[in-house]
């Protein structure tokens, strides 16, 4: 198993009286990757076959599930359902998975490549589908670590909305799942949700022969995972609140809702399977006011296997009051980074939104102000992104909606506005 | 050693059953391990109550120690969280007293790790020598040696360097050896009173132009020697103390009525009442008791580096 370990970034130092307390928990995982035994990896591939997949797209989807089918090392059992207003497990046909072999990847690409785009779009039921699948697998395999590739190019529209949210709720907890837009029929909220409720990621991807090498690398990352299911578990004092527990690198991801007590002053937050990758959190709370002098632990931060209560590692938020306002006033370089962040995500959000509803007014002052937080943090890839939505007078910094903007940079901005970067320069290292 | 009230906070001896100035029955409550916020017994070993969160007064927090005459009383002050003074004192044969106050730096990593090892190896490495038959100052040197030695040991990639001050004496006979590296003082209580160190620190700051740790570089302590031919006290302490009291003979007024153990109580106490902004300690070897004639202090040449 990997080695995890935890470090706390904060500024412990509050005025008197004093109640919030901001802390950027570190997580990391290094040592063996890629050690977990192959039996041990379960994958299930879902392809759109939706009508709007043909004019070609299918055929970029069949040679992109044939190239994370060929990414499965020996051994992995796996599966691949076939998605439209229903789901079919197109391989193996006996409702379980099917171990990596050259003979089941053979069998299993000859399936893919039969694949038709017909019928409309459900992805609940696709969800539920690989759910299914994993839970029967979970019998045999209790430490199996799950993962699905979910490829969508449309709307979520031949389920209803409660069915959807039934599905997705089924869904959640019993695997994590990648998901992939392709094209600019998708929704980036319905995507998102799922890849929310199922831990994992959300990328667009603008071309469909793009497609193929981001079903490997995927795949690959999935095979990198060693450990199938963190927990962070957080506890706080009595009389204190926990104001927010989010992710907030790679990706932006609010956890705060996602809480499982343990005990009273204790609640697990879900984190999914890990490989070899460092992930950052920002956990705020508030504490009952102390006195100058008074140090209190205001939370104690550990990741755990949920499962055995095994302790992987841990750190300490702590609050201790003064009346130094040199020491008590000091902003943390890495809270302020990602307050910065969670700032850019939130104007990206709204601006789009504000232009999708017509309010220009709103839209340009919130892409305006994103486009100079962007540059400023270093998020160049969202700069450049934003460059395409709103102009910037160079000489008054005055923002200004650009009058045409292609559908997919639009879609792109909005996906990767959760994404983050990390300090540009570290003052720790 | 003692304590502090759970529920007040007053100074509370070992072996006392109630608190003097509230009643807290003290059996009950705080020596029993549970907590001085939220009275759960719920208390980490790492000092964090499980309950409230809250950082549990320790040992350090106010300390005592007798030797002979001679005393020393630590404490945290009224507004730091911890105390990252230490404090040794040990007696090298009959009639020679040891005592060491350091005062560990509080913008560096672990300052409470750095004073206490340097105070315990000062300490050690002065009796050993002394017993030995080494002359004081030569002793003092190695020791101040030692003790930077060991604070350097304690740093760790990644962090500041553990740093704190230094101030010892060795009192024995008529001669008392003096040295120090910082602004952590020395005195002379007597008929006149005197200050026998010069702070480390760029005049009218606590900016520290010298002090041990990794990043320190070649430590080159002050030593001074002096005698005497009357009766006082030889007191070491943190600028806990002096920020309040600079003036010797304020301190003298404050200390030589009394034992040295009460004396030492009422300079700590003097300082928390002023303010207790930083951790106080208080080092007191008397000094020249029996002897006939006026207090007079003569320094010889410093012998420093
Ligand atoms: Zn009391
Ligand atoms: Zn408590």
């Amino acid at each position: 198993m990997a080695d995890f370990t935890i470090r706390v970034d904060q500024n412990k130092y509050l005025p008197a009286g004093s109640q919030e307390v901001h802390g950027i928990v570190t997580a990391e995982a290094s040592g063996p990757v890629g050690a977990a035994p192959a039996a041990d990896a379960a994958e299930v591939i879902i392809v759109d076959t939706s009508g709007s997949m043909s004019y070609g797209k299918i055929n970029d989807a069949r040679k992109a599930a044939q190239a994370a089918i060929d990414t499965l090392r020996d051994g992995v059992f796996f599966a691949v359902i076939a998605g439209n207003h229903q789901a079919e497990v197109i391989y193996p046909g006996h409702g379980g998975l099917a171990p990596a072999t050259p003979q089941t990847r053979y069998e299993s690409k000859q399936a893919v490549a039969q694949l038709r785009a017909d019928g409309g779009t459900a992805m609940g039921r696709w969800l539920r589908r690989a759910a299914d699948l994993f839970s029967a697998h979970q019998m045999a395999h209790p430490d199996a670590i799950k993962h699905a590739i979910l490829l969508t190019d449309g709307k979520n529209e031949h389920e209803s909305a409660p069915e959807f949210d039934a599905n997705l709720a089924y869904s959640a907890g019993k695997f994590v799942c990648d998901c992939r837009g392709v094209g600019t029929d998708w929704v980036v909220a319905e995507v998102r949700r799922i890849g929310s409720t199922l831990l994992g990621s959300v990328m667009d991807v603008r071309r469909p022969e793009e497609l193929a090498d981001d079903f490997r690398a995927m795949t690959e990352a999935a095979m990198g995972k060693t450990v199938a299911d963190v927990a962070l578990r957080i506890w706080t004092p009595r009389s204190a609140t926990l104001n927010f527990v989010k992710q907030v690198s790679p990706a932006l991801e609010d956890l705060t809702g996602r809480r499982t007590d343990v005990d009273a002053l204790t609640g697990d937050y879900p984190t999914g399977a890990w490989g070899g990758e460092t992930r950052e959190y920002h956990i705020s709370v508030r504490v009952p006011p102390g006195q100058v002098g008074q140090e209190m632990r205001a939370g104690l931060v550990k990741l755990v296997v949920p499962q055995t209560g095994q302790v992987l590692a841990s750190g300490n938020i702590l609050a201790l009051w003064s009346d130094d306002p040199a020491l008590s006033t000091r902003l943390n370089p890495r809270v302020a980074h990602y307050t910065g962040q969670q700032e850019l995500a939130s104007l990206i959000q709204e601006g789009l939104q504000a232009r999708n509803d017509g309010d220009i007014e709103t839209a340009t002052a919130r892409l305006g102000k994103a486009r100079g937080i962007a540059e400023r943090a270093g998020n160049d890839e969202t700069a450049r992104l934003l460059d395409k939505v709103v102009d910037i007078d160079p000489a008054t910094g005055t923002a200004r909606l650009k009058r045409v903007v292609d559908k997919a940079d639009e879609i792109a901005l909005d996906t990767r506005s959760v994404r983050t970067v990390r300090m540009r320069k570290d003052p720790e290292s | 050693m003692s304590a502090c009230c759970p529920a007040c906070g007053t100074t509370v001896l070992a072996g006392e059953a109630f608190c003097e100035q509230c009643g807290q029955d003290l059996a009950a409550a705080g020596h029993s391990g549970s907590c001085t916020a939220c009275g759960s017994a719920a208390v980490g070993s790492d000092g964090y109550c499980e309950n409230c969160g809250m950082l549990q007064p320790t040992g350090r927090d106010h300390a005592e120690t007798e030797v002979e005459t001679s005393a020393g009383v630590t404490d945290r002050g009224l507004r730091h969280s911890k105390n990252e003074d230490a404090m040794a004192l040990v007696t090298a044969g009959p009639g020679t007293v040891i005592g060491v106050v350091c005062d560990g730096v509080s913008t560096s990593s672990r300052p409470e790790e750095a004073s206490q090892a340097a105070a315990d190896m000062a300490a050690l490495t002065l009796a050993k020598r002394i017993a030995e038959g080494e002359d004081a100052a030569t002793a003092t040197r190695e020791a101040v040696a030692m003790a930077a030695r060991a604070v350097a040991a304690a740093a760790r990639p990644g962090e500041d360097a553990p740093a704190c001050t230094y101030v010892s004496a060795v009192a024995a006979g008529r001669h008392v050896t003096v040295a120090w590296v910082g602004d952590s003082r020395a005195y002379w209580l007597g008929a006149h009173p005197a200050l026998l160190t010069e702070d480390d620190a760029a005049p009218g700051t606590h900016m520290l132009t010298a002090w041990l740790g990794a990043d320190a570089g070649e430590v080159v302590p002050h030593v001074r020697e002096f005698t005497t031919d009357g009766p006082g006290l030889v007191l070491l302490c943190s600028d806990g103390l002096w920020n309040y009291y600079p003036e010797p003979e304020a301190l003298a007024a404050a200390a030589l009525d009394d034992t040295p153990v009460a004396a030492a109580r009422r300079l700590v106490r003097m300082a928390n009442d002023a303010g207790g902004q930083d951790n106080i300690t208080v080092v007191l070897i008397p000094f020249g008791q029996g002897d006939a004639g006026d207090a007079t202090v003569a320094f010889p040449k410093e012998r420093s580096g």
